[in-house]
């Protein structure tokens, strides 16, 4: 890092960025990686306090490029690299966040976060606890997580429900572009820490979202919008499916198959894990009677199984059929060319769909 | 950032003292130690300095402070372990021996500056200025640490080890991004040093070039395993070459020795020269806690050894002979301890009475509907109970 600020006034850079961005890419549809790219920039203009690092954050951009640009435009005081070691990344900023920072950093990838588990099951989940709320730590922790790219060993891991499981820590994660953009300012924003999970495989998915707009809207809002609240991504009243992140798509796809045979499936994008919405997922399950669970993650001891548990506990009575789940298997993620066997698919969704006990 | 900033920098300050970058980063050939185990003022040719290792002494006011410091810390140790003997407290991790380590680690801060202390660090935060039974509340069973870190600029005392040196570093770097001059010293043992967090703190504090003192005290012991078992390294303190900073031994039961070098340490920093290792030699005189059983690894006649090289002893001697330590400061030190030593008392022979409902306020910054569900649960069972 060098010890010298950019001399770029980042509220007039943005301004400019911005009305560039606008003549450019009038209509155009915007990628989901763009959308966390364009939050990471909008927080660092609202906030002097947010800084942003990790593995080739900095001049690369990311080896995805969501922070791409922002060490030119905001200058290596507040998007920089660091060296290659993920502990020292968290604990950096859990130090950082003592000091009343906001860092937002990125764990290259979801297996090489697990270096830093200690420090994130035992400070940041812990330290506000531990000092009575005298120490919050308003941190995000990016992690790009779960497969469907092809990527090799260590690369493709649901990882959440590690982190889902440690009281004190806020598990989010987005499926759409709308949702990457808010849900990663209100991350930024939220005096807790969160684990910020961002599916890979949507990085470069498009849809018309005009990102101008959504920022005055989230600078307007008084309250959050996606902290704790479920989205009915698509309503239907025969049965509920209950899934997020990168498992979002695959259930909107049996959606639209099953209403092609005349069922009508409701589904449910959790996007935060923690703090979990029971009240929408349990009204959706009291009105269709039937829930299946969809997540990439293994299915054992996962949150699948904590949102089956939930809803059976709460729905028993609405309940016509047992609540199933359709999630990756209890085996290490496969290899490319393998890992649409493990991956849950429309297809095995609807076969599950099929086992619902409906009435001939 | 240049390929070779970090040499830059060790260049430029080697340079100041007129030395190579190698024999900057290399701790002296000998260990810093001013004072003989009886307390005489070693001759200056013995002390272990060498150029750019040169050690001013501290003011005779300085020693007095600090000495005053080093009584209370002893008698806190001793009151400490006396009320877990008494059934008061359920564990307490003594220093004692280690006592002048602590008092240096935290009498050379000034009052913005952190400290980040271990389980085995009470006194260094006692002599950073937390109250007797805030110190004490982690130690009498509470669920919390008992202090406001940001009020006394003291982190909570850490048990996973080095885990706290990257959260110093973070504090520092936080600090410099600011324009602030914030100097932080980061405590560990010499058992930590194996972890792999010191290792990343201490090449990420040199890589950002950020005023943190690494503070090692060797006690020799990690619970039960010897350093000989932890680290083939020359010594501790040579470690810091490795990183790029310079490395320092001291005699960490000579008070004097480890004011002059923790005084010029947090100069250093201060003036942007970036972090230092310092090993500081002591001896953990009693058992890892109560817990443990010293003799099954260790020869009792070693223990003994200890007892001439205490650090009390040997900085009254010193004081005493130099004329500053008269009977009457020597009394009013003596009942300052004993003052603290009755706080712990009183305040430990008093139950905590925490209420459990407590628990859940401080999970998060607001309650989730699950926690708020789960504690009118208990509460509900604490009410019946009380019915």
């Amino acid at each position: 890092m060098t010890a010298t600020t950019s001399s770029v006034n980042p509220n007039v850079s943005a301004a400019t960025a911005r009305a560039a961005a606008k003549a450019a890419n009038e209509n155009q549809p915007v990628t989901f990686g763009k959308a966390l790219n364009t939050a990471l920039a909008d927080a660092l203009v609202a906030d002097d306090s947010v800084v942003i690092f990790g593995e080739d954050v900095g001049t690369l951009g990311g080896v995805f490029r969501i922070t791409d640009g922002l060490t030119a435009r905001f200058g290596s005081e507040r998007c920089f690299d660091t060296p290659l070691a993920e502990s020292g990344i968290v604990g950096m900023a859990v130090g950082m966040a003592i000091n009343g920072m906001r860092p937002v950093i990125e764990m290259q990838f979801d297996a090489f976060a697990y270096p830093a588990f200690e420090q994130v099951a035992s400070h940041v989940a812990k330290m506000r606890n531990r000092t009575q709320g005298k120490l919050s730590l308003p941190m995000v922790i990016r992690i790009p997580y779960a497969g469907g790219v092809g990527g090799v060993e260590h690369h493709c891991d649901s990882s959440e429900a590690y982190y889902a499981h440690t009281p004190g820590l806020k598990v989010f994660t987005p499926s759409c572009v709308e949702d990457a953009y808010l849900m990663l300012r209100e991350a930024i924003d939220s005096d807790d820490p969160v684990v910020f999970f961002e599916p890979k495989k949507l990085y470069w998915s498009k849809e018309q979202v005009d990102l101008e707009d959504l920022a005055r809207s989230y600078e307007a809002q008084k309250s959050a919008r996606t902290e704790g609240r479920a989205r009915i991504a698509r309503s239907g009243s025969d049965a509920t499916l209950i899934t997020y992140g990168p498992s979002v798509s695959t259930a909107l796809d049996a959606a639209k198959m099953a209403a092609e045979e005349g069922i009508s499936l409701e589904v449910i994008d959790i996007r935060s894990i923690v703090p979990f919405d029971d009240e929408t997922v349990s009204a959706s399950v009291r009105k269709t009677g039937r829930a299946i669970v969809v997540a990439e993650a293994q299915g054992f001891a996962s949150v699948a199984s904590e949102i089956v548990a939930r809803v059976q506990e709460r729905c028993f009575h609405s309940l016509a059929a047992p609540v199933l789940r359709v999630t990756g298997f209890d085996i290490p993620y496969p290899a490319p060319t393998l890992e649409k066997f493990h991956l849950p698919s429309a297809e095995r969704i609807l076969d599950a769909v099929d086992q619902l006990q409906w009435e001939a | 950032m240049s390929a070779d900033a970090t040499s830059d920098r060790i260049s430029e300050v080697s340079k100041k003292f007129g030395i190579s970058p190698e024999d900057y980063m290399l701790p002296a050939r000998h260990m810093i130690n001013l004072l003989n185990p009886d307390g005489t003022l070693r001759p200056e040719n013995e002390q272990g300095t060498e150029p750019g290792h040169e050690y001013p002494l501290p003011s005779p006011a300085r020693l007095m402070e600090a000495y005053a410091a080093l009584v209370t810390g002893r008698r806190v140790n001793d009151q400490n372990s006396a009320l877990v003997r008494q059934g008061r407290m359920a564990v307490y991790p003594s220093s004692h021996g280690q006592e002048a380590c602590q008092i240096a680690a935290a009498l050379c801060l000034e009052e913005n500056d952190w400290l980040f202390p271990t389980y085995r660090d009470t006194v260094a935060v006692l002599t950073k200025g937390v109250a007797p039974m805030e110190v004490m509340t982690s130690f009498r069973g509470e669920w919390h640490c008992g202090y406001d870190p940001k009020a006394y600029k003291c982190a909570p005392m850490s048990t996973p080890l080095t885990t706290q040196l990257l959260h110093a570093v973070g504090v520092a770097h936080a600090a410099k991004l600011r324009g602030e001059n914030t100097v932080v010293v980061a405590m560990c043992g010499d058992g930590a040093t194996s972890e792999g967090d010191f290792h990343e703190a201490l090449n990420f504090a040199a890589v950002f070039n950020l005023p943190v003192i690494f503070f090692v005290q060797n006690n020799k012991y990690a619970i039960s395993v010897p350093l000989s078992q932890q680290s083939a390294a020359p010594s501790l303190a040579h470690k810091a070459v490795g990183y790029g900073m310079a490395g320092e031994r001291v005699d960490g039961n000579d008070l004097m020795a480890l004011m002059a070098i923790m005084t010029r340490a947090v100069r250093m920093a201060r003036e942007g020269n970036g972090p230092l290792l310092i090993e500081a030699h002591t001896y953990r005189m009693q058992a890892h806690t109560n817990a443990d059983d010293d003799k099954r690894y260790r020869e009792d006649s070693e223990v003994q050894a200890w007892i001439a090289k205490d650090p009390v002893t040997r900085m009254k001697a010193y004081l005493e002979d130099a004329g500053l330590l008269t009977d009457e400061a020597a009394d009013r030190i003596a009942q300052d301890a004993e003052e603290v030593a009755k706080t712990l008392r009183d305040g430990m022979n008093q139950d905590a009475n925490t209420d459990p409902r407590e628990l859940f306020e401080h999970v998060y910054s607001t309650k989730s509907t699950q926690l708020v569900e789960q504690q009118a649960l208990l509460a509900d069972e604490l009410d019946r109970e009380e019915a």
